[in-house]
């Protein structure tokens, strides 16, 4: 079969990025020609600072050397410029006058340095500062010449100051603004920025507009509009970048600053696409490196006919890349009156922190002298995280190492960990378990995490101890149990992701080594299931531990205790009669009262079960079952004198409420009327404590083996409140606990603060959660009634065969 | 008819107890035969097999609703493993349950006893 001839212009790191991500989906799918104007091949253009102030060679920044492009069957003309596109045609042209065809086309050719329309501006002497080309002339002049001028006091001005610097020339940077780095730092950040750079030996002439370079053919000096001069002998221009749309010019592609794309790299003629610095995409010309790789896994994905999310434009986050000096900037950055800032400038240590806040969601960070918790503060604007205590202790340093260290747990699989080559936290984790990686430099190699600008090897880093243990030794995590080495997110990821409907479909999609799974990871993965298939799911009655798939509890002896259920421990005479007169008929060899108030009858023959329950008419209480157990209530208003709320009532109704759903371990409630507790709060895993404007409402209490008093999550004031928190604190943790893991363990586990902030403070996740429980409680029934309904059921679970001996055969 | 699992009695006097559908698959069933009580189960693959229902622990109990994977059953009381084509406790815990011989003659399910 004929593959599709893709041609790529620009041979860069957004071009090749895209690439390389193709290969990655599908390497048969093309025949590829990549065409460059550099004589290099793919290098990283952001490093080139660091090969300016001589600390990395230009070989240590090419991405794909020369044998990658064999290696891929590409074929490339370096050296050669694009002169036009015919779109009718459907091919390109050369500047060595040859006509390459495609079937697609992307144009990825970045963009070039903008140089002041001023007069002077072609003397000798005045450089951009873009490509490799543009650094040898730098370096050329650096031996020659001893003062220099940039233009420029943003990201790449200074960075390209300090290079030169470095060289040993005496660099002066000029500025239009007063402020340096003026769209990405706050003046305060911007001003120790300047202290630093002046400590390190660089001048500045800020507030000064370049009117004129001066000189004969080279250039020696700068005049400035208010008339003043400065001596230089070389000039970088380093105002900003334009993009270089010089081979799409033409009728058929539109070209706005940039050439004009949709959400997914699209230009207006067909088969055309264009991607990086030289796109503009919803009116923005990006000139970071994020916002290429992002778009670039979208017409990657979307040329291999993948299915992809729209790209819909990157939040901005910058990082100075000169050694020494940490500057990180994401999202807003100026004090604003409606702004809630939260700041901290150090002068002796030389560090400044600032996130800032909008209804409590971080829009925005800068970061001064220490940027390790850049990535993080990147994620929590990204994803505009409600700010917690515990992150601003992360943020602002006061926890510790114990707060640092957590930034990589907080993470969900699918967070990106490297913004720059677009590689999350699970690609780290699973390429480092499965291919048995201990080096950042082998994952590097691996994922591409790292491979930019590195400010995420911190995190990286964390991400890699958390899957090898310490000083990144030791075997892998354990899996749900024997059977796999699958983590329990890993495993509810590959449901969800893979759409799996059957715990066999599970264990063949994740390679189980025992086929049919054990007493462990059985139950696990119904749980799994049903938690994520509400709906869909058919729950396996051979997957269900015994209690929970005969709806009753097994005693030793095989015999089995039926409880029913007793809403807020609240029964009536009636109730009781029937429950006695069910006793005495089945022959009940025990009637035990129960911790959670309510009657267990013990001692009952399995066939006997759904007569027993028909004979009750009471609602399962699910006493057996990972599910809502009792809610416990003190008396409460409706008798107590101290009572404030009405205990019983609200009780009964969450049990109503709650009950039979599964859960990953049993659910305990309590509910008092008052402060004094009657109905023990502290070891419930869903505690509440009425008072006399409201409820308090605690998580995490265990009285069992392992006692814990529960915390307080919460307080509020209506009713209507109390069950929707309750709501979601249960499905947040339905959804992120382990299979058997109590909510004392999980809370541990995870972090009252990151448990009150998806349930109780982010109101949009909260509805999230509560929808999605809503949901799960649709299909809540009886079961007992069910089984009575059922004779399938009744002759499948309970009854026995009794064989007489006259039907013996042979 | 052929042969259902790795036991084959001679002597055995085989009674029927069912029909293969009475049998759900990896769910036990306990069969009250000439005064013993047996667990059977019909694993995955067809196959049947039938076992004493009553735990090698010390403790007793029964193991006809315990957990089935391929041949192995996960005692309902005490999670122990048992091989159910030979009754075998698997390690770490030590014993024997006493096996039946199954066969099937059309849809008739017969242990030999």
């Amino acid at each position: 079969m004929r593959r599709n001839k893709l041609v790529l212009i620009g041979n860069g790191m957004a071009g090749v990025g895209v690439i390389e991500q193709i290969l990655k989906l599908n390497s048969d799918l093309f025949e590829i020609t990549i065409i460059g104007s550099e004589p290099y091949p793919n290098y990283n253009r952001i490093q080139l600072s660091y090969v300016l102030e001589g600390s990395k060679t230009v070989d240590d920044i090419v991405l794909n050397d020369w044998n990658w492009y064999r290696e891929n069957g590409i074929r490339l003309l370096t050296g050669t410029t694009v002169t036009g596109i015919d779109t009718d045609a459907r091919q390109v042209l050369t500047d060595k006058g040859e006509a390459v065809a495609y079937d697609k086309l992307v144009i990825a050719t970045g963009s070039k340095s903008f140089i002041l329309p001023i007069p002077g501006a072609d003397k000798e002497g005045v450089v951009g500062f873009r490509d490799i080309a543009d650094c040898d002339r730098m370096l050329e002049a650096a031996r020659q010449k001893t003062k220099a001028a940039v233009i420029g006091g943003g990201l790449l001005g200074l960075e390209a100051a300090k290079g030169l610097a470095k060289l040993g020339m005496e660099v002066t940077v000029v500025h239009l603004m007063n402020d340096l780095m003026e769209r990405q730092l706050d003046p305060a950040a911007s001003r120790m920025l300047q202290d630093e750079l002046e400590r390190q030996g660089l001048h500045f002439a800020m507030g000064k507009q370049t009117a004129e370079i001066m000189g004969d053919d080279h250039v020696t000096g700068l005049r400035f509009a208010d008339g003043t001069e400065l001596d230089t002998e070389f000039v970088v221009m380093a105002v900003g970048i334009k993009p270089n749309n010089d081979v799409a010019r033409g009728e058929t592609i539109e070209v706005n600053r940039g050439i004009v794309v949709d959400d997914y790299m699209r230009t207006t003629a067909e088969d055309v696409y264009a991607v990086g610095e030289c796109c503009e995409h919803r009116g923005v010309c990006y000139g970071l490196v994020a916002p290429l790789f992002e778009q670039g896994q979208v017409l990657a994905k979307h040329l291999c006919g993948v299915e992809t999310k729209p790209y819909e434009g990157t939040v901005l986050a910058t990082k100075l890349k000169i050694s020494g000096v940490d500057v990180f900037s994401a999202g807003e950055f100026i004090d604003k009156p409606e702004l809630t800032i939260v700041k901290m400038q150090d002068d002796w240590r030389h560090t400044y922190k600032k996130v800032l806040l909008r209804d409590n969601r971080i829009v925005g960070g800068v970061l001064f002298g220490d940027v390790t918790q850049a990535t993080q503060l990147q994620q929590w604007i990204k994803a505009g995280a409600l700010m917690t205590a515990d992150m601003h202790a992360s943020i602002m340093g006061l926890a510790g190492e114990a707060a640092v260290t957590n930034a990589a747990e907080l993470l969900a699989d699918e967070d990106i960990v490297c913004g720059c080559n677009g590689v999350t936290k699970g690609q780290i984790i699973e390429a480092v378990r499965d291919q048995g990686l201990t080096t950042i430099d082998e994952v590097k190699g691996c994922t591409g995490a790292c491979r930019s600008c590195g400010g995420c090897k911190p995190l990286v880093e964390q991400v890699m101890q958390s899957v090898l243990g310490d000083h990144f030794t030791g075997a892998a995590a354990q899996g749900i149990c024997g059977c796999t080495t699958h983590s329990r997110d890993e495993v509810v990821a590959a449901i969800r992701d893979h759409k799996l409907m059957t715990t066999a479909d599970v264990m063949a999609q994740l390679e189980w080594s025992n086929p049919e799974g054990c007493s462990k990871c059985r139950p696990a993965l119904n749980y799994f299931l049903t938690m994520m298939w509400p709906r869909e799911y058919v729950e396996e009655k051979e997957s269900r531990f015994v209690n929970e798939r005969l709806h009753a509890n097994i005693n030793k002896d095989g015999t089995y205790a039926v409880v029913p259920r007793i809403y807020g421990g609240v029964t009536t005479a009636e109730d009781l009669k029937r429950i006695a007169d069910t006793a005495v008929k089945y022959g009940v060899k025990t009637v035990k009262i129960t911790g959670g108030q309510r009657i267990d009858l013990l001692g009952i023959d399995k066939e006997d079960l759904p007569k027993v329950w028909e004979e009750l008419d009471m609602p399962s209480g699910y006493a057996y079952a990972k599910a809502l157990r009792t809610v416990k209530t003190c008396v409460g208003s409706a008798f107590c004198r101290f009572g404030t709320q009405d205990s019983m009532a609200m009780g009964q109704l969450l049990e109503r409420k709650f009950e039979r759903i599964d859960m990953p371990a049993k659910v305990k409630f309590a509910v008092n009327g008052c402060p004094r507790n009657c109905a023990e709060a502290c070891t419930k895993d869903i505690g509440i404590v009425g008072n006399d404007g409201g409820w308090e409402i605690y998580v995490g209490g265990n009285g069992g083996i392992k006692p814990r008093l529960a915390d307080l999550i919460a307080k509020v004031k209506t009713d209507e409140e109390l069950i929707d928190i309750s709501a979601a604190i249960l499905q947040h943790y339905r959804e992120t606990a382990k299979y058997l893991e109590r909510t004392s363990d999980w809370v541990e586990r995870i972090g009252l603060a990151a448990v009150a902030q998806a349930a109780v403070h982010d109101l949009e996740n909260r509805k999230k959660l509560v929808e999605r429980m809503e949901e799960a409680l649709t299909r809540a029934a009886d079961p007992w009634q069910k089984v009575i309904g059922s004779p399938e059921d009744k002759q499948a679970l309970f009854e026995t065969v009794k064989v007489a001996p006259r039907e013996t055969a042979d | 008819m052929h042969e259902q699992a790795a036991v084959e009695e001679q002597n055995a006097v085989y009674i029927r107890v069912g029909h293969s559908e009475d049998f759900p698959p990896r769910l036990g069933k306990t069969v009250f035969v000439d005064k013993k009580e047996i667990a059977v189960f019909r694993l995955t693959d067809g196959r049947f097999c039938a076992i004493d229902n009553r735990s090698p622990n010390r403790k007793g109990g029964p193991l006809s609703e315990g957990m089935v994977s391929g041949h192995t059953l996960y005692d309902p009381l005490y999670d122990w493993k048992i091989n159910l084509l030979d009754g075998q406790v698997m390690a770490p815990d030590t014993g024997q349950v006493k096996i039946y011989p199954v066969k099937i003659e059309g849809s008739d399910v017969l242990i030999g006893l």
